[in-house]
Order: C-alpha cells, then structure tokens, then sequence
C-alpha cells in the first residue's frame, strides 16, 4: 500500500474521481434517451439502462408502464420473471400463457398471463418473432456442463442464479423463481415434440415493447440461452428503457383481440377496483 | 404371486396402494429406487403431477430444465424429471401410452375463468388440489411450479396452435417412475370438466408404489 492511499482522505478522492466514468451497460441517472417514440415525453422516462452480458436487472413498474427491450448488437437473451408487485404470490404462469392464447410462440399481441387468471403485461410491439416459453433460464448445471464453470461469482453466471440474485431484492426466494420466458432468443417445437433453439446471432437492435397491465415487478436476465450451442459464453448487452403511459383503455385493441385475452383485463380491472 | 394385472413386472414389495377418487388429491413420499406406477383405471384421465425433493422441498420439478435438458416437450419412456437444481428427480422406466405433456400446466379457478367463462369460478380445480395437499406439509402457492400431465395429449401444430385434445390413453393403461432421490410426490386427479383432458368426465385412478 503506498503512503497515500493509506490516507483516507486520499483514498476518499481516487473513489471520487472514478464518478462520471461512462460505460456501456449502466443505468443513466436521470434517465435520458434520445429515442424516445414519437409522442412520449421525456419527462415520462422512468427507466434509462443497459444491462451488460451475463448481468440481470430488477424493476417495479406501474400499470400502464412501457417496457422497451432492445437487443443492441444481436446477441441479448433476455430471460423474464413477473410478479404482482402487490402480491408477489401472484406471478407469470408460463403453462397458462400458453394454453389460454392457444398457442406455443410468443409475438405481438400476446399477454403474459398470471397464475390468479390476469394479465401482468402484454406484447405490444414486437420486430425480433424468435422468443422462447419453454425452455428456461441457463442454470448453474447447464453453465458448467458448456463452459467448465457458471457460478454467479465467475465469467459465465446463468440465469438462473441472476434470477436468485434478482428476486432477493425484494425479499423473495428460490420458492418465487417460477418458469420464465425467454425473449430475442427462440425455439420452435417441431410435430414430434423436438426442440429446435433459434440463437442467431441476428441483426443489432431488434426490439420488443411490452406494457405493464398492473404494477408489477419484473427481473431479467441477460445470459446465453441454456440451448445455445455455441462453446462460447456468447452474450451481448441489453437495453432497457420504461416510460409512463395510460392504463389501458377499454377500446384497446390487444384487450378486445380475444375472448379469453378480454377475460384476463377484466379480471385485472377487478383486482384494481378498490 | 399376485394375480393382479396392475402389480405384474414391479419389482420389490408394494408398500402402497390406493385409489385416488374422480377430482381428488393425492400425496405421497416416495423413496429413492422406489417406482410409482399410475393406473388410469378407466381411461382417459388426466395426472397432474408435481415432485419436490424431500430433503429440501425449494427444489421441486422443473418442467422447463426437464424440456431444455432432453430437448423435446414431450414425455416418453427414458425421460427424465429435472428439478430446478437440474438434477434427476425421477425417470419414466415404463410407460403403455406413446407420451405425456408438461407444458399445459394444471387448471385453476382463475385460469378458467379465461378459458371458459366466469361461471367456471366455483369448479374445483387442480390448483386447489396442489394446495390442499401441499399445505399438509407447509407449502403454500409459491411452490406451485408447471407441472406434468400423464396421459395427457397437448400436440404443438407447425404454426404453434396448442391445446389440450382428446387423450391417447385407454382404460387399464399405466406408466412406470423410479425415483432417483427422495421426493415428495403430489398428484391432482383433474377435475376438469370443460375440456377433452378426461373426455369431459373425471374418473379414478389408482397409485401403487413397490420398493
């Protein structure tokens, strides 16, 4: 230790003069992004940041919250938790997502359904098509088998310990990390029940947009998909930005698109009513 | 030498042996190297089936680490159960039906009131059963994970349309598990009434365990 970093004073101002150091996966604080869509304010950006390879973000958003996701340079796969953040039993049913929109692939237009027959969010914008309801996040097991080791402490950490990491922030546990969804990074399931993972890499800067239906808390996971076949821990970082808007209103299309769909916001608008 | 049909070709002593009712719950542990054999008696019938690890009931049955680690939705002879830990909960080492489902989850009141309307609210549900079994023994919903569905029929079509069809099970016909560590198995005999799954109409089903 050199004589002045063994003064506190010293030491105070070599970590002082880290702050302003910009790097590409961080929140901005305040938000700010400079593509906003057309008609939102920048006064209603409420969360501005990009999430780095391997890491994971956790966030409460309010009903009518939009959630954008960006796959910056074509190799994000973000694995998604969602809890009612008011009752956190209340979390994403991937198995009645599925089965109640009669259909196994995610896109726009679709809603990700509870376990108490509400819909947390729904899918309003989607350009990527290639995302994933079965398969689950990377996990310890699945990280050590293809890159030698995936602890949460080393190079390679799954998705399922960022996930652990993510809900222990609010007081959840290992009982609260429920099956995910996985977006950007797809499978299509063949007639005999076969697998196939669709992992790109794909063009930088697809998207997908998703609005919350009530307040909830969301956690995501930036790590490889556990289906991923490449030897490399392969991930690249991803943007997340959430802005302010209206809860939904009764002539929306995506609420009106389906019988069992309308009964999921109707449900929402009853646990809402107070 | 017993001249039942359902006993013939497992090994050991049966140590149990019940009839679960039409629409009921069932729990049961269920040690390492031991095998559950379901009988759907009269055919058709959906299990809806969850495991936990009886050492620590946070590792429970992953349908997704399941799926992702054989690479296909579908259950047959020689898959095995992945926990969320990923290990080896179960293997299915018999199975008289060609596969079983794990992506179509268990029936709720809740989900049913998107499926077929709010005058389902009151059906009793598969749901209802896991708790009520599973509070036995101090699990409440969050334990409540996707779970697999013997001998029932949830084909994916090329343009991903899914949904739960008519069975391909048949009265009489069982599947085989050997537990591959202590687990706490916990069954709901469908109720659902709304859907093909039990041909409309839930019947019994009988567990034998041999170890």
């Amino acid at each position: 230790m050199t004589a002045v970093l063994a003064d506190p004073l010293a030491a105070r101002d070599h970590a002082r003069a880290m702050a302003g150091t910009v790097v590409e996966a961080m929140p901005v604080l305040p938000p700010v992004a400079n593509d906003l869509p057309a008609g939102v304010a920048a006064d209603d950006l409420v969360w501005e940041e990009t999430i780095a390879a391997g890491g994971y973000a956790t966030r409460r958003l309010a009903r009518g919250t939009r959630l954008r996701l960006i796959d910056l340079r074509g190799d994000a796969c973000a694995s998604l938790l969602v809890f009612n953040a008011d009752m956190p039993t209340e979390r994403l049913n991937v198995a009645d997502t599925v089965k109640v929109q009669w259909n196994a692939y995610l896109d726009a237009g679709k809603l990700l359904l509870s376990d108490m027959g509400r819909v947390l969010m729904s899918i309003v914008e989607d350009e990527a098509g290639t995302h994933d309801c079965f398969c689950g996040p990377s996990t310890p097991t699945s990280n050590a088998r293809r890159y030698g080791e995936g602890s949460n402490s080393g190079a390679q950490p799954s998705a399922r310990d960022r996930f652990l990491l993510g809900v222990a922030k609010h007081g959840l546990g290992r009982r609260d990390v429920h099956p995910c969804i996985n977006l950007f990074k797809g499978t299509r399931i063949e007639a005999d029940g076969a697998v196939t993972p669709m992992v790109g890499p794909y063009a930088p800067g697809r998207h997908v947009t998703l609005r919350a239906e009530m307040d909830v808390l969301v956690v995501i996971a930036n790590c490889p998909h556990v289906l991923d076949p490449r030897d490399d821990y392969v991930v690249t970082p991803l943007r997340a930005t959430a802005w302010r808007g209206a809860a939904t209103p009764t002539d929306d299309p995506i609420r009106n698109a389906t019988p069992e769909g309308l009964r999921a916001f109707q449900n929402v608008d009853d646990h809402f009513r107070r | 030498m017993s001249d039942d049909p359902y006993l013939t070709g497992l090994a050991g002593e049966v140590t149990h042996d019940v009839v679960v009712p039409a629409r009921a719950p069932w729990l049961h542990h269920v040690p390492a190297g031991a095998t559950l054999r379901i009988v759907d008696l009269e055919g058709n019938q959906a299990v809806d089936f969850l495991l936990y690890a009886a050492a620590d009931d946070a590792e429970r049955y992953s349908a997704q680490d399941t799926i992702a680690a054989q690479g296909n939705l579908f259950l047959r002879t020689g898959s095995v159960l992945r926990s969320s830990e990923g290990r080896a909960m179960m293997t299915i080492v018999a199975s008289a039906v060609d596969y079983h489902d794990t992506i179509g989850g268990a029936c709720s009141c809740e989900s049913n009131t998107l499926r077929y309307g709010h005058h389902t609210k009151s059906q009793h549900a598969c749901v209802e059963n896991f708790l009520e079994a599973n509070l036995t023994e101090g699990r409440g919903k969050r334990d409540i994970v996707s779970n697999i569905n013997f001998f029932m029929n949830v084909p994916v079509e090329a343009d991903g349309a899914l949904g739960i069809v008519d069975g391909i099970s048949a009265p009489g016909l069982t599947v085989d598990l050997r537990a591959e560590m202590d687990v706490i198995v916990v069954v709901s005999n469908c109720p659902q009434i709304n859907n093909p799954c039990n041909a409309f109409n839930p019947t019994p089903v009988r567990m034998i365990v041999a170890a």
